[in-house]
């Protein structure tokens, strides 16, 4: 009823106060819209990253009622004429998928073996269109010469990605990597259907199996069901019928699956982004707080006015509300901005690979747009809700008089409340991840943060009472006024607390892990030399002749063969990475659980070990069985270790080398460790390797190298980390100056009496700085206490629970060392800078002004 | 009529020791009071209570026969913005306001059209001698034109009472004259009801009446009758 009278009030009193303190604003306007342009900009990201993957992946699915899908290694296609013949089934088309190596090349190309008098009736989009360079045909694309043309051996059809990609027209030769052999393909056509996101090519599966050596084998199987067939039942029914290994999915089981992968991810740039809006939503806080008590003697006479308690609530909510929105419209555009600017530069993939190769158009998204920008604004008007109550309680006939300022910052010490939501905070880092996300380890995260601030007012006290035995007049005074009015080290401290916090933490949590991952490739990577024909997808290998070649070159004393297979498990949803190379006889694995040499009774079953992940997500332990499917038949295997692994996020498991060999025939090999003999010159080896085997069908490295590339995609793939992380501690550093000079300002009358007492300009200033290092150093110390444990709940709760991985603390104290000394310094300094404008105004006529 | 009965105040969380009691006081529209006493004794709470920016431990005050000590305190703020006017010691003039928008407050806290309030502040502001000065900032002003300008922001809104805090306190002699000339002048004209708290004996004696506030309660001053004519009143 009275809403409408609030309108020149709001505007000119609220809402333009903003504009008078325009340092202060900005400050908190681009947290905010820091905060919502990079949350926003991660999931706009990925929301055209994952929308384009799941096209690529609907699209190869076509009309697929269900799939059936195996291991890398594929399996007979002799299922497929089985499953072809049964009543259910209306139509299947076999596939083979191929990630074809190119020789010098760095890419590779998917590639489909399609039957393409199948392929038209279950996926139309893979359907190949012959283009002649010569006689064109334009008119009628699907003629039978054209049919026939698809069929040669040789003939290769692109999308129109890949032909980009590559540069290769209708007619131009493409080398494929067979093994270590180079096969020519010739560029036959297009394959229209397949839209412009996605980079594949088709050819004709017989001529795939020749080409590939991959005789009588099957990747997929789509199959479209005869019409009234439940695809519940008939999906329960086939599934009996398969092999082992090989699983029947529906599309949306498929790409569920390939989209699972990047979601931990995912969800923590998405935190990290959280947590800088939950920063600005603190500068909004600390901003409004000081502005409160600035205007307490305005707000008090406006309440003489007849402004009641509910409008100047109102009217502070605005001015929160006000920042919230127009940082969260800064942000929003800055989200479109870095994301379109992402798109052209990077392409979908935010640095972990999840979504290489993928170029989605950039979109709008309204939905999502709204969404961050209401956030924003909540975070605005959440900073502005505790200093909205706190003015609004005042009583106006105390805040007309002078001298209440100290009010506000009479802060009571909450130890109940603060031990309460630590040890909340401990129960619930204990609780298991809800659906793979760990939501309990980030609400530990928040309580560890909240409990700490909330343990400020309490602290500071008790932290001045250390100083007793000095007795310089100003340590005395800074020392007074702190434990009296501990409620100022809350405002003013709590945002050097929560950046150090953070900072700390991350820190933390990186050094940990990148020290983890340091150690673990050198146990990886023992040997002197690593050989591989293509990377373990794709589709070079070496055989067991090539192997013996690099064996008998001189300068090598022993070899180590790696295959890599992956296999799907039938506890498992998702396919696990299958590793076989020899393990017994002390080849180095970084175990965390078991041995590398079991003892092994006569009627033992064969040892595999396994990775955290495949631990965690199948619950398996030394000791327990586990069976793997090699070859369409199940073996059992007992878990012999748990070892880390922070390649594979879905798991792996390593078996011998031997045992994979004799279960399946297949000697193929992917990567070769050569241990040279002592004295022996890498490079010669190196270079007596690429003469036998040929120059462009194989890599060689040595493991420092590997090493260094390893780590350098770590160092990038925690970028938008650190990035974000700089951000929020800049702005909180930001927000400590902003802090300090409008506590300096708001205290003007103080330092005028204090000079009408007889201290000098310069000691006053000391006096403001030596309160800034006091409360900074209190606020810092918690910090870093509240940041160690943050971190420990990140390493062991967070990355645990979203990528498996367990990694050893680490701490950088030289790092945290010279961090904390900084910030104190600096809040010192800035403090002191601050205070020189207040100082500047005369003494006697900031007392006076009060009289 | 503003009637107080027996208005009673003690000390915060104290329940026997009154600030002062049995405050009585009846006055008519365009009356006009002085209250005076010691330091300590409690006038400018007797205003805040008055104006229910405190709450009374006892007593009634009734304005158009309202009983203001029965309403709440929103309810009290709303009627504060229709029925009374407020002028400061310290002026409490908001610094980021023009003379005429800080004028205007009490009008935009009453719903006014904006361009209404504005042309009603601009006749106040030439009512108080500032007409010329009206989109001035308060930083440019002397204390007896920021006065003024209060005075004008406090008679704006035509309120039933306009309550003054000691208003000539941080103004030399001079310039009190005059505003307290203007003061008492206005509210006169608008047949408000004037309470003026003051310790100075020349800026009471240009009241109606001139009342002593004691712990029990308000005594007619008793030098008020043998004292001199405001005029011939040098010093307090």
């Amino acid at each position: 009823m009275n809403r409408p009278h609030i309108d020149p009030v709001l505007r000119h009193l609220f809402i333009a106060s903003l504009w008078r303190r325009r340092l202060a604003t900005t400050l908190s306007l681009i947290a905010i819209a820091l905060g919502v342009a990079l949350g926003l900009a991660v999931q706009l990201i990925h929301a055209a990253a994952i929308d384009e993957f799941g096209r690529g992946l609907r699209l190869l699915s076509g009309e697929a009622d269900l799939q059936v899908v195996g291991p890398r290694s594929g399996f007979d296609d002799r299922l497929y004429l089985e499953l072809a013949q049964r009543p259910e089934i209306a139509e299947a088309s076999p596939l083979l998928d191929i990630e074809a190596r190119l020789p010098g090349r760095d890419e590779t190309l998917r590639i489909f073996g399609i039957d393409l008098f199948r392929v038209g009736a279950v996926t139309p989009p893979l359907i190949p269109v012959a283009e002649t360079p010569f006689e064109t045909d334009a008119d009628d694309p699907a003629a039978p010469t054209d049919r026939l043309a698809a069929l040669r051996p040789d003939a290769l059809f692109l999308s129109p990605a890949a032909a980009t990609r590559l540069g290769l027209a209708v007619g131009d030769e493409l080398l494929v990597q067979v093994g270590l052999h180079e096969k020519p393909l010739r560029i036959a056509g297009a394959v229209p259907g397949a839209g412009v996101g996605q980079a594949l090519a088709v050819m004709d599966i017989g001529a795939a199996q020749q080409l590939f050596d991959r005789i009588d084998r099957l990747t997929r199987v789509d199959l479209r069901l005869a019409a009234g067939v439940d695809r519940d039942l008939a999906q329960r029914r086939l599934a009996d019928k398969l092999p082992a290994g090989v699983s029947l999915l529906t599309p949306r089981e498929a790409e569920s699956e390939a989209l699972g992968v990047s979601r931990a991810y995912r969800v923590n740039l998405t935190m990290l982004a959280v947590i800088a809006l939950v920063t600005g939503g603190f500068l909004v806080f600390s901003a409004q707080l000081l502005a409160v008590v600035r205007r307490r003697q305005e707000f008090a006479f406006l309440r003489a006015l007849g402004l009641d308690r509910r409008g100047l609530a109102r009217g502070l909510l605005a001015e929160g509300a006000m920042l919230g929105l127009i940082g969260g419209l800064i942000g929003v555009a800055l989200a479109h901005l870095l994301t379109a600017l992402a798109f052209r530069i990077i392409g979908g993939d935010l640095g972990a690979g999840f979504f290489q190769g993928v170029a989605p158009p950039w979109r709008p998204e309204p939905e999502l747009s709204l969404l961050y920008l209401g956030l924003g604004l909540l975070a605005g008007l959440a900073g502005a809700w505790l200093p909205a109550r706190e003015a609004a309680r005042m009583v106006p006939a105390r805040g007309l008089r002078a001298g209440d300022e100290a009010e506000v910052y009479r802060a009571r010490p909450r130890w109940g409340a603060a031990l309460a939501a630590l040890g909340l905070a401990a129960a619930l880092s204990l609780l298991p991840p809800v659906d793979g996300l760990p939501i309990f380890g980030y609400l530990a995260v928040a309580l560890i943060l909240a409990g700490s601030v909330l343990a400020l007012p309490g602290a500071t006290p008790w932290a001045m009472r250390l100083l007793k035995r000095r007795r310089t007049t100003l340590v005395r005074l800074a020392r007074a006024r702190l434990a009296a009015a501990p409620g100022q080290a809350v405002v003013a401290g709590a945002g050097v607390l929560a950046s150090v916090a953070l900072a700390v933490a991350m820190a933390i949590m990186v050094a940990s892990f990148r020290d983890s991952v340091d150690d673990w490739l050198s146990q990886m990577l023992p040997a002197d030399l690593y050989l591989r024909a293509s990377s373990s997808v794709a589709s070079g290998y070496l055989d067991l002749n090539a192997v013996d070649r690099v064996t008998a070159l001189p300068g090598v004393a022993s070899v180590r063969p790696v295959r890599f297979e992956t296999v799907r498990l039938d506890a498992a949803r998702e396919s696990v990475a299958l590793i076989a190379r020899p393990v017994l006889g002390g080849h180095s694995l970084p175990l965390v659980a078991g041995s590398l040499t079991p003892v092994l009774g006569p009627d033992a079953l064969r040892p595999a070990w396994i990775s955290e992940a495949m631990a965690d997500r199948l619950r398996l332990g030394v000791g327990d069985r586990l069976e793997v499917p090699l070859a369409e038949r199940r073996y059992a295997f007992e878990v012999a270790g748990i070892w880390r692994d922070y390649a594979r996020q879905y798991g792996a498991v390593v078996i011998e080398l031997d045992d994979f060999r004799a279960l399946t025939d297949d000697f193929r090999t992917n990567d070769l460790g050569v241990f040279l003999a002592p004295g022996t010159d890498p490079e010669i080896v190196m270079a007596a390797i690429r003469v036998a085997l040929g120059e462009r069908v194989s890599e060689i490295a040595e493991p420092g190298a590997i090493r260094a590339l390893i780590l350098e995609v770590f160092d990038r793939t925690f970028l938008v980390t650190y990035l974000m992380l700089i951000v929020a501690v800049l702005i909180g550093l930001f927000g400590v100056g902003t802090t300090f000079a409008a506590l300096a300002a708001s205290r003007r009358r103080e330092f005028g009496i204090l000079r009408h007492l007889g201290l000098r300009r310069r000691q006053v200033g000391t006096l403001i700085a030596l309160e800034a290092a006091l409360t900074a150093a209190v606020g810092v110390a918690i910090g870093l206490a509240a940041g160690g444990a943050i971190a420990i709940v990140l390493i062991e709760v967070v990355n645990r629970q979203s990528f498996h991985w367990s990694m050893d603390l680490q701490l950088p104290a030289g790092l945290l060392v010279i961090f904390s000394i900084t910030l104190v310094t600096l809040a010192a300094f800035s403090a002191r800078l601050a205070g020189r404008q207040a100082m500047r105004q005369d003494a006697v006529l900031a007392v006076r002004e009060d009289w | 009529m503003l009637y107080v009965e027996n208005l009673c105040k003690r000390f915060d969380g104290t329940f026997d020791q009154p600030l002062f009691e049995l405050v009585s006081l009846a006055l008519a529209p365009g009356e006009t009071v002085a209250i005076m006493g010691e330091s300590g004794v409690g006038k400018s709470t007797l205003l805040n209570c008055l104006a229910g920016l405190e709450p009374v431990d006892g007593g009634r005050i009734r304005l158009h026969d309202q009983d203001l000590t029965r309403l709440g305190e929103d309810a009290f703020a709303l009627l504060r913005r229709r029925a009374f006017g407020f002028v400061f010691q310290a002026f409490h003039l908001l610094p980021h306001l023009t003379l005429a928008q800080n004028v205007a407050v009490p009008l935009w806290l009453l719903d006014q059209d904006e361009a209404l309030a504005d042309r009603r502040a601009r006749t106040m502001l030439q009512q108080v001698g500032l007409g010329a000065r009206a989109d001035d900032w308060p930083r440019h002003l002397s204390g007896g034109e920021m006065q003024r300008v209060a005075i004008a922001r406090a008679l704006v809104h035509e309120p039933a009472v306009v309550l003054c805090d000691e208003p000539t306190g941080n103004l030399d002699p001079e310039r009190a004259t005059g505003v307290l000339d203007l003061l008492f002048a206005r509210i006169r004209s608008a047949g408000a009801i004037g309470i003026l708290v003051t310790h100075s004996r020349v800026a009471a004696a240009r009241a109606d009446r001139i009342l002593r506030l004691t712990r029990h309660g308000l005594v007619a001053d008793p030098s008020a009758d043998e004292a001199p004519r405001p005029v011939a009143a040098a010093q307090e």
